[in-house]
C-alpha cells in the first residue's frame, strides 16, 4: 500500500466516498460541541468580557487560512513533479476554503477589535500579513478561472503558487520591519495562545479540530466535484467527437 | 542575446508603446496626488516619497502586458523558445530591456517629480539610490507575471492582480528608505533588503517565467 495509490482518480473517489460522511460528521459534532462549550460554558473575560469569545472563531480561521496555503503548496509540488491530476484538483478546491478562511479571520478580527482597540482596523503587521495573503489567494484564483486548458492553468497556477509562497513569506518580514519602522513599541500583541486560560483553551482546541476537520470534509467534497466535473468534459468532448 | 537586447529596446522606442507612456503615467499620478490630498507643502512632503515609489509601481505594470504578448502572437516567442540560447537567458534578456525603457527613465525623472510634490532635501538621493536599487525586481517580477498570462486574452487586469501583491515587500523597504533618508535616519537596512530582492529576483526568477513561457507555448 503506497500513498500515491489515492492519486488515481477512480481510488481516490471510492475512499473518499468512504470518509466524507465521517469527516463531515466528525466536523459537526466537534464544531457544535466546541462552539456550544465555547459561547454557554465558559466565563467571560475580567476585562474584554463577552468580546473573548470570537477566539473560538477567529483562531481557528487564521490557523486555517495559513494552514490551507501551506497545503496548497504541496500539493502544487506534487503535481509539478509526479503530475498527479487529483493533486493539481485539490489544490484548486482548496483555494476558495482558504480566501473564506482569511475572510473570516479578518472579519472576526476587525468585530473584536472595535470594542476592544477603538478601531476596525489598524495596520498591524499581523492584519496586514492576513490582507497580503487574502490578496495571493484572490490572484490564485483567478488565474485558474482565466485559463482554459486544465493542465496549462495547473502548472501554471503551481508555478505561481511556489513564487507566490516565496514573496508571502517575504512579504511578512517586510510588514513587520515596516510596522517596527513606523511605531516603535506600540504593540498589538495577538500571541492568545501562550497566554490563555485553561478554561478557555480546551474549548478553543476542540474549535481547531472542528475547523480542521470541516475543511478535510469541504476539500474531499470540491475535490470531488472536480473529478466529476472532469469526467464530464471529457465525456462531451467524446460526444462531439462522435 | 544583444541582439535580442537591441532589438527589444528599438521596438520600445520606435513602435510608440512603452517608452514615452509609462514616463507619462508616472507624470501624471504625481500631478494628481495634490488635487487629492491638497497643496499644502508639509502633507505633500511627508507623502512624496511613497506616492513616487507607488507611481512607479504602476507605472512598471503598466507596460508589462506588452513583454511577451506581442511576440506571442506573432510567433516569435515559439522561435526564442528554440533559439540556441536558453530561454531563461532570452527571459531574463526582454526583462533587462523592459527596465532600461521604464525603470530607468523613471528613476532618473523621479527627482524632477519630487521637486512637484515638496520631496524634503535629504531625500532626493536616496530616492534616486532605492528606485535603481528597486526598479529591476519590478521588472522581474512583472516578466514572471507577464509570462503566466501571456496566453490569456486581455490579461492586463489579471497582471495586475498577480504581480502587484508580489511587489508589497519591494514597495515597503523602497519607500521606507525614501522616507528614512528624507527624516535624517540611516537608510541603509532597507537599501540593503532591496538590493537582496532585486539579486534574489534576478537570480530566480527567470526560470519561473521560463518555465511558465514553456508551459503556455506547449
Amino acid at each position: 500500500m503506497s500513498l500515491w495509490e489515492y492519486a488515481n482518480p477512480k481510488k481516490f473517489m471510492q475512499t473518499s466516498a468512504w470518509l466524507l460522511p465521517w469527516f463531515t460528521g466528525l466536523a459537526g459534532l466537534t464544531l457544535v460541541s466546541g462552539l456550544v462549550w465555547g459561547f454557554f460554558f465558559t466565563p467571560d473575560d475580567f476585562r474584554q468580557g463577552a468580546t473573548v469569545k470570537i477566539i473560538y472563531i477567529h483562531v481557528p480561521a487564521a490557523m486555517m487560512a495559513i494552514n490551507i496555503w501551506i497545503m496548497m503548496l504541496v500539493t502544487s509540488l506534487i503535481w509539478l513533479v509526479r503530475r498527479h491530476h487529483v493533486s493539481a484538483l485539490a489544490a484548486k478546491a482548496a483555494a476558495p476554503i482558504g480566501v473564506t478562511m482569511t475572510l473570516i479571520a479578518l472579519f472576526t478580527g476587525a468585530i473584536w477589535g472595535q470594542p476592544m482597540w477603538g478601531t476596525w482596523w489598524a495596520w498591524d503587521p499581523r492584519l496586514t500579513s492576513f490582507l497580503i495573503l487574502f490578496l495571493f489567494y484572490l490572484g490564485y484564483i483567478a488565474l485558474w478561472e482565466a485559463i482554459e486548458n486544465p493542465d496549462t492553468a495547473a502548472d501554471l497556477t503551481a508555478v505561481l503558487c511556489l513564487v507566490g509562497s516565496v514573496f508571502a513569506v517575504l512579504s511578512r518580514y517586510a510588514v513587520l520591519f515596516w510596522n517596527q519602522g513606523l511605531h516603535q513599541g506600540a504593540s498589538l500583541s495577538m500571541d492568545r495562545e501562550e497566554n490563555v486560560a485553561d478554561v478557555f483553551w480546551l474549548p478553543l482546541v476542540t474549535c481547531i479540530a472542528g475547523f480542521v476537520l470541516f475543511f478535510v470534509a469541504l476539500l474531499l467534497m470540491r475535490t470531488r466535484t472536480e473529478i466529476r466535473a472532469r469526467r464530464l468534459k471529457a465525456l462531451i468532448a467524446r460526444e462531439r467527437m462522435a | 542575446m544583444t541582439a535580442l537586447l537591441l532589438r527589444d529596446l528599438r521596438l520600445a522606442f520606435r513602435s510608440g508603446g512603452g517608452f514615452g507612456l509609462a514616463l507619462a503615467f508616472f507624470l501624471i499620478v504625481a500631478t494628481l496626488v495634490p488635487f487629492g490630498v491638497g497643496a499644502e507643502g508639509a502633507t505633500l512632503s511627508r507623502i512624496a516619497g511613497g506616492i513616487l515609489w507607488v507611481a512607479a509601481l504602476l507605472a512598471c505594470l503598466l507596460s508589462l502586458d506588452r513583454l511577451f504578448q506581442t511576440d506571442w502572437e506573432d510567433g516569435s516567442l515559439d522561435l526564442l523558445a528554440t533559439a540556441p540560447i536558453p530561454l531563461e537567458g532570452a527571459v531574463a534578456v526582454k526583462a533587462a530591456a523592459h527596465w532600461l525603457t521604464t525603470g530607468l527613465p523613471l528613476t532618473l525623472a523621479a527627482p524632477v517629480l519630487g521637486l512637484l510634490l515638496n520631496l524634503p532635501g535629504p531625500a532626493y538621493l536616496w530616492l534616486l539610490v532605492s528606485l535603481a536599487l528597486g526598479t529591476p525586481a519590478l521588472s522581474m517580477i512583472g516578466a514572471f507575471g507577464a509570462a503566466l498570462t501571456v496566453g490569456v486574452k486581455r490579461g492586463g487586469l489579471l497582471l495586475s492582480l498577480l504581480v502587484l501583491p508580489l511587489y508589497i515587500p519591494t514597495l515597503i523597504f523602497g519607500a521606507e528608505a525614501v522616507r528614512r533618508g528624507s527624516e535624517g535616519l540611516d537608510p541603509a537596512t532597507p537599501l540593503l533588503m532591496l538590493a537582496g530582492i532585486t539579486l534574489g529576483a534576478v537570480a530566480l526568477l527567470p526560470f519561473a517565467a521560463a518555465a511558465a513561457i514553456r508551459v503556455n507555448l506547449r
